[in-house]
């Protein structure tokens, strides 16, 4: 189509075509440059700007407001730039309007421009989040120049500021802002920084290092509101009710593509203006670029697939056939000494494998993802010298099935020849390298322990401490046996999952040496071999960890299987059963009619009688969990843990007070150890009993923990189970008094939950172990029972909290709502319309 | 195959990562959403291969669950059972889209309720 009508500023100046260009950003004019490299004859440009400046290199903000460079140094193209190539710059005054019919362009000072190619390069906009107080004086976005002078303005004559936003840009301004002297506190939504480009495990150590540098971080912050204070900002409110003063307050939670203009011209907008390969709109005469476009339905908000864009679409405006494909990003983030780098697809997936490897003393994590024979992802921490590497085999698809083995150990190693097979690697050290540096043992060392009679890893590893400490050169000792032995290397103990070369025991002891707090800093330091574990290792972890440090580690909800989530017994129809507690066994009218309430009220389909003396209330919708525990609560009964690797129940039988066999007051002493227990984690379930006499009713032989009433006192049996390998208990000890059974109790109790492993019940434990060690342990030294029972004690002030209050009381509502329905059918005009995006 | 009848179901962040939320469907059976830890949204019936149990509330891991009733591994991308186990539970196709997740509808009312 030509231009018809209208004014025309002038026919074709010179012979040449007129392109108009949008936008005086890095995609506008490098798109403008390619232009004039490839026909520097061809067209007669213009080109509108929004901001009062030339074109200056907007990554490069970050360096600007970390006080690293300045705005003469990002400069791309300066005054001169534009003459030389006599292009007309309007800056500062942005087109309002499109005439495509008329091929003209209205800029808001009345400008008009006609043009026989048009080019949108209009960007994105600072996604704002539309909470109260988001347009207060002192609530900024980084997106321009304006933006770094209002921040640094703000760093020079007040303290306090707030990012909201933990990706690239929200890290890179609160860096900025903390070398400019502010308090730097970032608010992030998702549990893991830059989440988009980080996995969890970068995602710790950057937060690690940041909060080493004095910012506090804080994930899972909800933004409620922004509060006002003089008529300015003072502070963010979170959701949570948290709040955090601020005298700056800069909101870097994302950008979206700026499509406004073009979808007022009646073109093409999805997410972003929709463009071909050459970058053509659905006007053939208008083209777009940048971060304002959506290409095969992506949008990309990152300088590299934009110089790949504006290349293609040089090519097309001078018709040379070079299409667009989409391109790769790679990701790294501008905060000095931070090295940081991710490239690709590293969220794992369908034949997707991981290639972990950790150095927890030099503060490295590297991760490959490789899918087939092709690098497919990286995520690289503290080491990023081979993420152009890694970038690269991932770019081009290469094939490594030939360097796979050494891959993850850099270009260097992997494309040594020789070198590439770790043992050949190994087996070419020196007698004097270093293998372990944590104990630092040589290879010479290693080899000679192992000649000595340690055939396997666990036997090296406590004969000469090699790999004994942090794990990384467990691969080394490992190819040491191999080497040394060939075949008679013997497996050693079992590790606690297939994530690491660790077993229960180690992986304990460490957390405690090394004073670990989390997950992911477990993970990293021992090295743990898959980015966020397993459903065996993560419960064992969060068990661990919370039983190191009461009072003080946050459990962790999502390490938790469903029923200790729920605080209910999930069954095969996905319905939960519900036990309350009934302290000793003893129940009474109030609590037997609201439980009969609830089975009326919430249709349960069963109430059975349990082996520890409980009623369990069958069929109740996790929905309706919450009102159930509510009901029951309003009765006096709290949860009775039926669910839990837990304190289960306490079984008596009726003792001195009715029975008459009786010795001692055993449902009193039940009663007594129930309530002294209840509540607290346990490497597995625990259930205890107390029976009155020796005849035993209450079962306490077959109990983890059981007390048999006689005339002159108690016997105390330990290690007894009545599961699928009957097992009856050992006499741990006979004691006269009430309160040094409950002593005693509480002493056995730790000193299972603090060396047993995950999932092993009491009585594998005392057979792994030996009675004689329990023994040794509990009645050796005087000093050690009251220490443990003490340290019980502490542990359960945190923990008798009822999970069920807290619920009815609506704590984690999600957990028991669904986040949404579909009904039945599409609605009657037969189209879903999407959303718009929120302004 | 046609083209995806997209619907909205729930904003993105109503779903903490590492965990599952559930979608009701009108006359067909529940959909469980999953947010990993490494970021990524799947959906699937929330129903194990094996014996039928919900998905949606076991651990999630990498991008596989494991199911609550007795422990099989499902891969959240394509629904297979695995190891060696073998079954597959459907998935359904998911975009995330202006901070809300977004559900292929005719992949989830063609299903019948089982």
């Amino acid at each position: 189509m030509n231009a018809q009508t209208g004014f025309k500023s002038g026919a074709k100046l010179g012979g040449r075509e007129r392109l108009v260009v949008i936008g005086n950003g890095m995609a506008g004019c490098r798109a403008v440059e390619e232009i004039l490299a490839l026909q520097p004859d061809r067209y007669a440009v213009t080109i509108f700007g929004a901001e009062p400046r030339v074109n200056y290199n907007r990554i490069m903000l970050s360096p600007v407001l970390a006080g690293e460079k300045t705005f003469d140094e990002i400069v791309i193209n300066s005054e001169d730039w534009y003459s030389a190539n006599a292009i007309k710059l309007i800056s500062g005054d942005p087109v309002v309007h499109i005439d495509r019919k008329a091929q003209q362009v209205v800029s808001r000072g009345g400008v008009i421009e006609s043009y026989d190619k048009l080019l949108i390069a209009t960007g994105s906009d600072p996604f704002v989040i539309p909470v109260p107080g988001k347009d207060l004086p002192g609530v900024v976005t980084f997106r321009d120049f304006d933006d770094v002078e209002t921040m640094l303005k703000a760093a020079e004559t007040t303290q306090k500021a707030v990012v909201i936003g933990g990706g690239l840009l929200g890290l890179e301004a609160a860096h900025g802002l903390a070398l400019r002297g502010m308090e730097v506190t970032v608010l992030h939504l998702m549990p893991t920084l830059m989440e988009r480009q980080l996995d969890e495990a970068a995602g710790f150590l950057l937060k690690s290092e940041l909060e080493g540098r004095g910012m506090t971080i804080m994930t899972g912050a909800d933004t409620g509101e922004i509060i006002e204070k003089d008529g300015r900002v003072a502070g963010v409110k979170l959701k949570d009710g948290n709040v955090i003063d601020a005298d700056l307050v800069v909101m870097a939670v994302g950008i979206r593509p700026n499509g406004t203009l073009a979808k007022a011209s009646d073109l093409k907008v999805e997410r972003g203006i929709v463009v071909d390969d050459h970058m053509v709109t659905s006007d053939p005469n208008v083209l777009a670029v940048g971060e304002c476009v959506q290409h095969r339905g992506a949008c990309y908000g990152l300088v590299a697939p934009l110089w790949d864009m504006c290349r293609s679409l040089a090519a097309g405006l001078t018709e040379q056939p070079k299409g667009y494909e989409g391109s790769v990003t790679s990701t790294k983030l501008k905060v000095s000494g931070v090295d940081l780098f991710s490239a690709g697809d590293f969220s794992g997936g369908e034949d997707c494998e991981d290639i972990v490897m950790r150095d927890a003393a030099r503060g490295i994590y590297k991760r490959v993802v490789v899918k087939g024979d092709k690098v497919v992802g990286t995520v690289l921490y503290g080491d990023t010298q081979d993420g152009n590497w890694y970038f690269d085999l991932l770019r081009n698809e290469d094939d490594i099935s030939d360097i796979r083995e050494a891959l993850i150990f850099g270009q260097a190693f992997a494309s040594g020849g020789a070198l590439a097979d770790p043992k050949s690697a190994v087996a070419a050290l020196s007698d004097e390298a270093e293998i372990c540096g944590c104990n630092g043992v040589s290879k010479g060392k290693v080899v000679g322990c192992i000649n000595a009679g340690a055939h396997s890893l666990d036997a090296v590893r406590s004969q000469c401490k090699a790999s004994a400490s942090c794990g990384s050169c467990t691969d080394l000792v490992e190819n040491l046996l191999a080497l040394t032995l060939g075949d008679d290397v013997e497996l050693g103990a079992k590790t606690m999952c297939k994530c690491t070369s660790f077993g229960h025991d180690d992986v304990r002891r460490l957390i405690v040496e090394k004073g670990m707090k989390t997950i992911p800093e477990v993970m990293q330091e021992l090295h743990w071999s898959t980015p966020d574990g397993c459903s065996s290792c993560r419960p064992a972890l969060n068990y661990y960890l919370l039983c190191a440090l009461p009072g003080e580690y946050v459990d962790d909800q999502k390490s938790r299987f469903v029923n200790e989530r729920l605080h209910a017994n999930i069954q095969k129809d996905g319905t939960y059963s519900v036990v309350p507690r009934m302290w000793g066994g003893i129940t009474n009218p109030r609590e037997l009619r609201a439980i009969a309430d609830v089975v009326e009220k919430y249709e349960a389909r069963m109430v059975k009688v349990t082996g520890g003396q409980r009623l369990d209330i069958f069929g109740i919708k996790k929905e309706d969990l919450p009102a159930v525990w509510a009901d029951l609560n309003a009765a006096g009964m709290v949860s009775g843990h039926a669910y839990g690797k837990a304190l289960r129940t306490v079984k008596t039988c009726v003792g001195s007070e009715w029975c008459r066999f009786g010795t001692q007051d055993s449902t009193g002493l039940g009663v007594k150890l129930e309530q002294m227990s209840w509540g607290s984690w346990m490497p597995h379930k625990f259930k205890m009993a107390v029976s009155g006499c020796p005849r035993n009713c209450a079962e306490a032989t077959i109990k983890d923990f059981g007390v048999i009433c006689v005339d002159s006192g108690y016997e105390l049996h330990i290690g007894g189970n009545g599961g699928i390998t009957v097992r009856v208990t050992d006499l741990l000890t006979r004691v006269e008094t009430e309160e040094e059974a409950l002593e005693m109790s509480a002493a056995f109790v730790q000193l299972y939950r603090e060396d047993a492993w995950y999932l092993e019940r009491t009585a594998p434990w005392v057979e792994r172990k030996g009675l004689e060690w329990v023994k040794s342990q509990l009645l050796g030294d005087p000093e050690t029972v009251p220490k443990l029972a003490e340290r019980f004690r502490y542990s359960q002030q945190f923990s008798q909290d009822d999970p069920w209050a807290k619920r009815a009381a609506g704590e984690r509502r999600d957990l028991h709502s669904h986040v949404g329905s579909i009904a039945a059918g599409p609605p009657a005009d037969g189209a879903i319309k999407e959303v718009e995006p929120a302004e | 195959m046609s083209s995806p009848d997209w619907v909205s179901v729930c904003p993105s962040t109503a779903i903490e990562a590492g965990m599952a939320g559930t979608v009701s469907v009108d006359g067909a059976e529940e959909i469980a959403v999953f947010h990993t830890i490494g970021g990524d949204f799947y959906a699937l019936v929330n129903r194990c291969p094996h014996k039928g149990g919900p998905l949606s509330q076991g651990i999630v891991h990498g991008d596989s669950v494991s199911c609550p009733l007795h422990n099989w591994k499902i891969s959240l991308n394509s629904g297979e059972a695995l190891g060696d186990d073998e079954g597959c539970t459907p998935t359904i196709p998911l975009k995330v889209e202006s901070e809300q997740i977004w559900l292929d509808r005719a992949a989830i009312t063609t299903r019948e309720r089982v």
